[in-house]
């Protein structure tokens, strides 16, 4: 590693340490708290957009009437927000800048400042999306997937200003992470403390990595047919447009062919959160290490050949179904085994129920929903009834939810005595979990019902379908929304959490949960250079409950000679409440 | 189990509730049982004093078996679904029988356009119907339509009928149906199409050969006297924004 100066007693200053710095842990908090902080916008407009579904024409608290344009532009943002502004970067940016170093043993990523550039352009990219908001004619509404000529064309899509801002600010965001993932890729390549083999890699950083990979490899097709969209939209040209021999469907193509790795790319590193916590809270060794890393790759290799699952219907030549259906299926066998390999590895375990490892149980219990019910989908037969309908739209809740928040919950309760030296509350963060998870479910089963019976989405006023507009429906629709009320509530229990923890939670020991891992070596909050003597590793990552040992775990970092401290026969006691 | 909520209209939606069906039942199956034994591991393997936790690498054979038998299990389910989701989807969108009646569906911001092939049984002929919003068929023949949008991209869904079919500007789609059961139904648009997708609902009717003549006869009568009104009019550009030259339209 090119050194930095071991200097963390010298006071950089303020604006040098936490807004302008190089350091990976910094960089990382500024991409999660950004990410949280975008997650309110992402909330408040999915509160808004629902209570217009529940309660047609009624004025909502804090935002007033929703007009058709409204409701639009708020689903919009609503499903932008989440995937680019909250799951990227939390997951990706958060987790990834701020664990890789630290997993690995050494002092930063290898190109510092190109890390703080990728946060910077991110943070940019932030302020464009939400300036969009604010422009005449408003912000963007034509769905997430943004499909021209609407997006192309603002004769369609009445928001001139706002659907540019909108492609800026993806794009730059792309751009972000793309300069991110360099990083992440390169780092883990050629800055591994001495003695760890590829094979002694926490699973968390190979699936940072493999997603790393992921996106570099899908998101290039889609900057440029970005340009070529921003071109349509100001220049005035035609790559979209069929009148002047451009093809809408092209679009789809090149969004689709990112936007299904994109899946894969949130799904590994939330995939590698749950590992890394239900080994430690399990004190058990990973079922089968090589397995999981074989199937991550093989699910990074297939998610480049789904794509066309999502166009089903929209017009593409039918026989292509056939051969899109059966890569779709297939892909569900690698991703299947990695989540029977995590449930085989409780088998044997010792498992404490602290927070984090609620919300690793959580997310493989909920996140089987959500993959099943997606079979419904990749079989083309099937996908012609619900394709576009709330069925979908409760089908990536189960799986989306899992992956942005129960997921990323895990890891900041896991490694909150890492980032800011100080333990979170036990008791609020089992309250926050139980009364999440229980709103999330009564949200959106009732959205499977309603998607079965023919709901469409985005659709802010069902008066004009008479197979819509039935009082049983509405019922669900409104059961729907008070449950997300609830689960919103709740996050409030976070955050008082979360900020009264920063100051005054128990302060953390350097390991606090008697974990294997590099990070828990260095001090809580680790200073700027991570470790005070750089680690070596000795063994794998997993190591917990070796029989020859008293101690129920074996840090990597430990030589192979230290003497167990602790008499044979004890253990870690259990913490509190278990 | 969609027939519980919705009717089934078309010659198809049987099928397709049929696979539905099947999926459910298959990955309903896998998934309660990985939920039983998720959950029954959470409690067996719960934390206990004076137990300590295994030592298992998962890297021998014997113990991948554990999770090679699901895996296989997972792969003859997978054919299983390819198998019957493909034979439905050759039937509903690859193999058309051929067509006995035609009709075109022009989708535009934010209506439906439905071009009835009027007596002759013929598109593109005078005797041409046109109507907005609400579209006409009879019960238990073999409709061939061609699916056209005029400006962004629409889809069209009738979800009694388990049909939806995205229409593409630039684009002529064929598809089929055969209606099944006499009656009226919604049509939706479902791809976002600007402010007034919420808005973009249709009607499918659908009667028996006697009434669909009687509707008609009815549309070609009162055509022929908008018609009269609407040359009497100034307005230039009638075909696109068709309302004067239509009948049927009942909202």
């Amino acid at each position: 590693m090119t050194g930095h100066p071991h200097d963390a007693a010298r006071d950089p200053g303020f604006v040098k340490k936490y807004l302008w710095s190089t350091d990976h842990k910094t960089i990382g908090l500024q991409y999660m708290l950004t990410g949280m902080a975008m997650a309110l916008i992402g909330a408040f407009a999915a509160y808004v957009f629902r209570m217009q579904a529940a309660f047609p024409g009624a004025s909502v608290p804090l935002f007033g009437p929703v007009e058709a344009a409204d409701y639009n532009y708020l689903v919009t943002m609503h499903g932008t927000i989440m995937i680019f502004w909250v799951a990227m970067p939390v997951l990706l940016g958060g987790f990834g800048n701020y664990l890789i170093p630290l997993m690995l043993g050494c002092d930063d990523m290898v190109f510092p400042r190109v890390n703080r550039l990728s946060y910077q352009i991110f943070f940019l990219s932030s302020v464009v999306l939400v300036a969009s908001f604010f422009v005449p004619g408003g912000a963007f509404g034509g769905a997430w997937t943004a499909y021209p000529p609407l997006s192309a064309n603002s004769a369609y899509s009445m928001t001139p200003f706002g659907s540019t801002l909108w492609l800026l600010a993806v794009a730059l965001e792309f751009v972000a992470f793309l300069l991110g993932g360099i990083n992440f890729i390169t780092t883990t390549m050629n800055s591994r403390a001495p003695g760890m083999k590829m094979f002694d890699i926490p699973i968390i950083i190979w699936t940072i990595v493999i997603a790393a990979v992921l996106f570099m490899g899908s998101v290039g097709p889609l900057v440029a047919g970005a340009v070529m969209l921003l071109f349509d939209q100001v220049v005035g040209t035609g790559f979209y447009d069929p009148a002047r021999g451009g093809d809408p469907v092209l679009w789809q193509h090149l969004f689709w062919f990112f936007g299904h790795p994109e899946v894969y790319v949130l799904l590994l590193p939330a995939m590698g959160i749950v590992a890394e916590v239900m080994v430690v809270f399990a004190r058990k060794k990973l079922f089968a290490y090589r397995t999981i890393v074989y199937s991550a790759v093989a699910t990074g290799i297939i998610s480049f050949f789904v794509w066309a699952h999502h166009q089903f219907v929209a017009g593409i030549d039918p026989r292509m179904a056939s051969l899109f259906s059966l890569t779709t299926l297939i892909i569900s066998i690698p991703v299947a085994e990695m989540f029977f390999v995590y449930i085989a590895t409780l088998y044997g375990g010792s498992i404490r129920f602290t927070t984090p490892m609620l919300w690793a149980l959580g997310f493989v219990a909920e996140f089987l929903l959500g993959g099943v019910t997606g079979i419904f989908l990749g079989s083309a037969g099937s996908d012609i009834y619900f394709h576009d309908t709330y069925f979908v739209v409760a089908h990536f809740h189960y799986t989306f939810f899992p992956i942005a928040f129960m997921a990323a919950f895990a890891g900041i309760t896991f490694w909150f005595p890492k980032m800011f030296g100080r333990m979170m509350n036990e008791t609020w963060g089992k309250v926050h979990f139980w009364g999440t998870v229980i709103a999330f479910n009564i949200c959106f089963i009732p959205l499977f019902i309603t998607g079965t019976a023919g709901d469409h989405r985005r659709v802010f006023d069902y008066s004009m379908f008479a197979e819509l507009a039935t009082p049983e429906m509405q019922s669900l629709r409104i059961l729907a929304t008070r449950a997300l009320l609830v689960t919103l509530a709740f996050q409030v229990v976070f955050v008082i959490n979360f900020v009264y923890s920063l100051f005054r939670g128990t302060v953390a020991e350097a390991n606090p949960w008697k974990a294997n891992t590099l990070e828990w070596l260095a001090p809580s909050p680790p200073p700027h250079g991570n470790f005070a003597a750089m680690p070596v590793v000795y063994r794998g990552p997993y190591e917990y409950n070796v029989p020859s040992r008293a101690l129920d775990y074996w840090p990597q970092y430990e030589p192979a000679d230290a003497t167990d401290p602790v008499a044979p026969g004890a253990r870690l006691p259990l913490p509190q409440g278990a | 189990m969609i027939s519980w909520l919705l009717p089934q209209a078309s010659s198809f939606a049987s099928t397709i509730d049929g696979l539905v069906l099947l999926i459910a039942v298959i990955v309903g199956f896998w998934l309660i049982l990985a939920e039983v034994v998720l959950f029954g591991f959470i409690f067996k393997y719960r934390a206990r004093d004076g137990i300590r936790g295994q030592y298992v690498s998962g890297e021998d054979r014997s113990q991948k078996t554990w999770v090679s038998y699901p895996h296989y299990a997972v792969v003859v389910f997978d054919i299983i679904i390819i198998v019957a989701a493909l034979r439905v989807w050759n039937e509903v969108k690859v193999a058309a029988p051929p067509g006995e009646e035609q009709i075109r569906i022009i989708a535009q911001q934010w209506s439906w356009t439905f071009v009835h092939a009027g007596p002759d049984g013929k598109l593109d002929t005078p005797d041409d119907i046109r109507t907005v919003d609400d579209m006409y068929v009879q019960r238990d023949r073999v409709y061939t339509f061609e699916l056209h949008a005029r400006d962004v991209v629409h889809s069209f869904s009738v979800p009694a009928f388990r049909l939806k079919q995205d229409a593409i500007p630039g684009r002529a789609i064929h598809g089929w149906f055969r209606p099944t059961r006499e009656g009226t139904f919604d049509i939706q648009c479902v791809e976002m199409c600007g402010v007034g997708h919420g808005l973009m609902a249709g009607r499918i009717h659908i009667g028996s050969a006697a009434q669909y003549a009687a509707w008609m006869t009815e549309f070609t009568n009162t055509a022929v006297a908008a018609h009269r009104i609407a040359s009497s009019t100034p307005i230039a550009d009638v075909a696109a924004h068709d309302h004067a030259g239509t009948a049927g339209g009942t909202r």
